[in-house]
């Protein structure tokens, strides 16, 4: 397992040092695979990001480190977040704000804590931090900030928003690598990866890729029977409930 | 161990689910209740989706009733003629159900509405039973035997238009209040996610005076049959039915329904209705302390929707 990624790397170094870089830095970015399989014993998995930062000779010299900051973008979907109110002596979920077109999965990773990279307006402007990611609501509905916030910290909670200040290292100076993690409830969809280099507070490179998360085998044949054909799906699940109650009454007999 | 739920989009622990449906299929075993009522509550606490729980606990309850229901045919103890008319009811009830369930959802007040229900339900149908059987219990105890009032004056509503006679279960009975009991808990179980077994049975036991012998075969024939078309009306209307999810839940409550059967032998009838009414309370008691107490954190997501 150790062997594969470090040959990746080495061989990755050699392009990435016959490229020419149009600009003064460049990124060349390479993901460990393009698929996530989702089988029946699957309960999450990782990729893993290699990049070399490439330079000329108009490269200047930084005063400051490099900083990286990985972002991968789950599909999009329409959320909603609740909130509980007092009605009469009970609590119920009576307030709800529905967020559309966001991603549902959200992996920032980055080199340093994210205020520390970029100042606030540079990183909206980058999308860089999942502060920056999901949009502030506008003016004159300030009481759905705390939806929003609720909304950040409960996919937070639940693994399905990440953002890790140290989770990119650099092996050389110029060559790094990042864990991208796909949660256990990534739905299927195309994940798009980008990657920032930034310097002095400056973006001054972004590549992007990305990868698929599929079913695969027999979890595929049902997700795809369930939705395609409903009624057959709908009365075999129904046909095997009653034959395995039936097996049941005839093993148990006790008449 | 953990298998993945390909329709729940989650992967979830195996012995963990087949603990829970064991347990509550045990509960079921004893009492000959369905178990919904438990086992919909308990897979939303472990994180399964509203939705896909209601709906797969519906293949679940399909496979019990099963076992149950045959074992009642074999003893010829239900009553085929009864159980289709409350059949009828029960799947307009259903269709209405449902229908209220996605205007409710629409409106964004389900969850409101079901634990509403759930409370007040539960509540009132626990304390019943609770205050019935500790009063069977207390006259055992002074050694009186309370007469059963079982003479020849008919409740009100037996008079009623439409009379139907039904041999097996020594009833001539309006169809009307039938109609009436079937659809209301057929509504209530596609709003709740229950097969009502737990309203059926003391209804046709207290309501009707079915004799105790056809009474829960009856309404076993009953649950299903409505059961098995809100399987297959879940998978159709809402893709919501995980057939993975179905099976463990099936394995798990088939064997605990048998060892949930051996033990009901052992308890007696009075001491038998006095733990199911506690169970019943408790469950209704959890939904309330759950909707009175203030919330630790009043936020909480809602399903996603893929784009």
């Amino acid at each position: 397992m150790v062997a594969r990624p470090l040959a990746a790397l080495l061989a990755f170094a050699a392009l990435a040092a016959s490229a020419t870089a149009a600009r003064a830095e460049g990124l060349v970015v390479s993901l460990s695979s393009h698929h996530v399989r989702i089988t029946q014993t699957y309960t999450g998995a990782e990729l893993v990001i290699f990049g070399v930062i490439t330079r000329d000779r108009s490269s200047i010299a930084r005063q400051g480190p490099y900083d990286i900051v990985v972002t991968a973008k789950g599909p999009q979907g329409l959320m909603v977040v609740r909130e509980k109110v007092r009605f009469g002596p009970i609590w119920a979920n009576l307030e709800q704000r529905k967020f559309g077109a966001l991603p549902v999965t959200i992996a920032v990773l980055a080199t340093r804590p994210i205020p520390d990279i970029a100042t606030p307006d540079l990183r909206t402007r980058y999308g860089i931090g999942l502060e920056a990611l999901i949009p502030k609501p506008g003016f004159g509905s300030a009481e759905d900030v705390p939806f929003r916030d609720a909304l950040i910290r409960l996919r937070r909670e639940a693994g399905l928003y990440v953002e890790r200040a140290d989770a990119v290292t650099f092996v050389t100076p110029d060559i790094f690598r990042a864990p991208v993690p796909v949660p256990s409830t990534a739905p299927v969809g195309t994940y798009e990866v980008s990657i920032a280099l930034l310097a002095d507070g400056v973006q001054i490179a972004r590549e992007t890729t990305n990868f698929e998360v599929s079913k695969a085998g027999f979890e595929q044949v049902l997700f795809q029977a369930a939705r395609d054909r409903p009624w057959l799906y709908g009365a075999l699940t129904a046909m095997m409930a009653l034959s395995m109650g039936w097996l049941a009454s005839v093993v148990f007999r006790r008449d | 161990m953990q298998i993945y739920l390909p329709i729940a989009d989650m992967p979830i622990s195996i012995f963990l689910v087949l603990g829970l449906s064991a347990a509550v299929g045990f509960i079921s075993g004893m009492f000959g209740v369905g178990g919904g009522f438990l086992l919909t509550p308990l897979l939303i606490f472990i994180g399964v989706p509203a939705a896909i729980s209601v709906a797969t606990v519906s293949a679940q309850i399909t496979a019990s009733s099963m076992t149950g229901a045959l074992a009642y045919w074999r003893r010829r103890a239900l009553d085929v003629k009864l159980g289709t008319v409350l059949l009828m009811g029960g799947l307009v009830g259903t269709v209405l159900g449902v229908w209220f369930f996605n205007a409710m959802r629409r409106l964004g007040q389900l969850e409101l509405v079901i634990i509403l229900s759930y409370i007040t339900l539960l509540g009132s149908v626990g304390s019943l039973m609770l205050a019935e059987s500790l009063k069977a219990l207390w006259s055992e105890r002074r050694g009186v035997v309370p007469p059963r009032k079982r003479g020849p004056h008919h409740p009100w509503y037996f008079g009623l238009p439409l009379r139907m006679r039904f041999q097996r279960s020594k009833l001539y009975v309006s169809v009307i209040p039938l109609a009436v009991l079937s659809i209301t808990i057929g509504f209530l179980g596609a709003v709740l996610g229950i097969g009502g077994g737990f309203l059926m049975v003391p209804a046709l036991l207290y309501l009707f005076r079915v004799p105790t012998a056809v009474v829960v075969g009856t309404s076993l024939f009953q649950i299903l049959f409505t059961m098995v078309a809100a399987t297959v009306l879940h998978a159709v209307t809402n893709q919501a039915v995980d057939v993975i999810l179905a099976v463990l839940l099936v394995l798990g409550g088939v064997f605990g329904a048998q060892f949930g059967a051996r033990a009901g032998r052992n308890v007696k009838g009075e001491h038998f209705r006095l733990l199911l009414a506690l169970i019943v309370l408790a469950v209704g008691v959890r939904f309330a302390t759950e909707a009175v107490i203030r919330p630790a954190d009043p936020y909480s997501l809602g399903a996603t929707e893929l784009r």
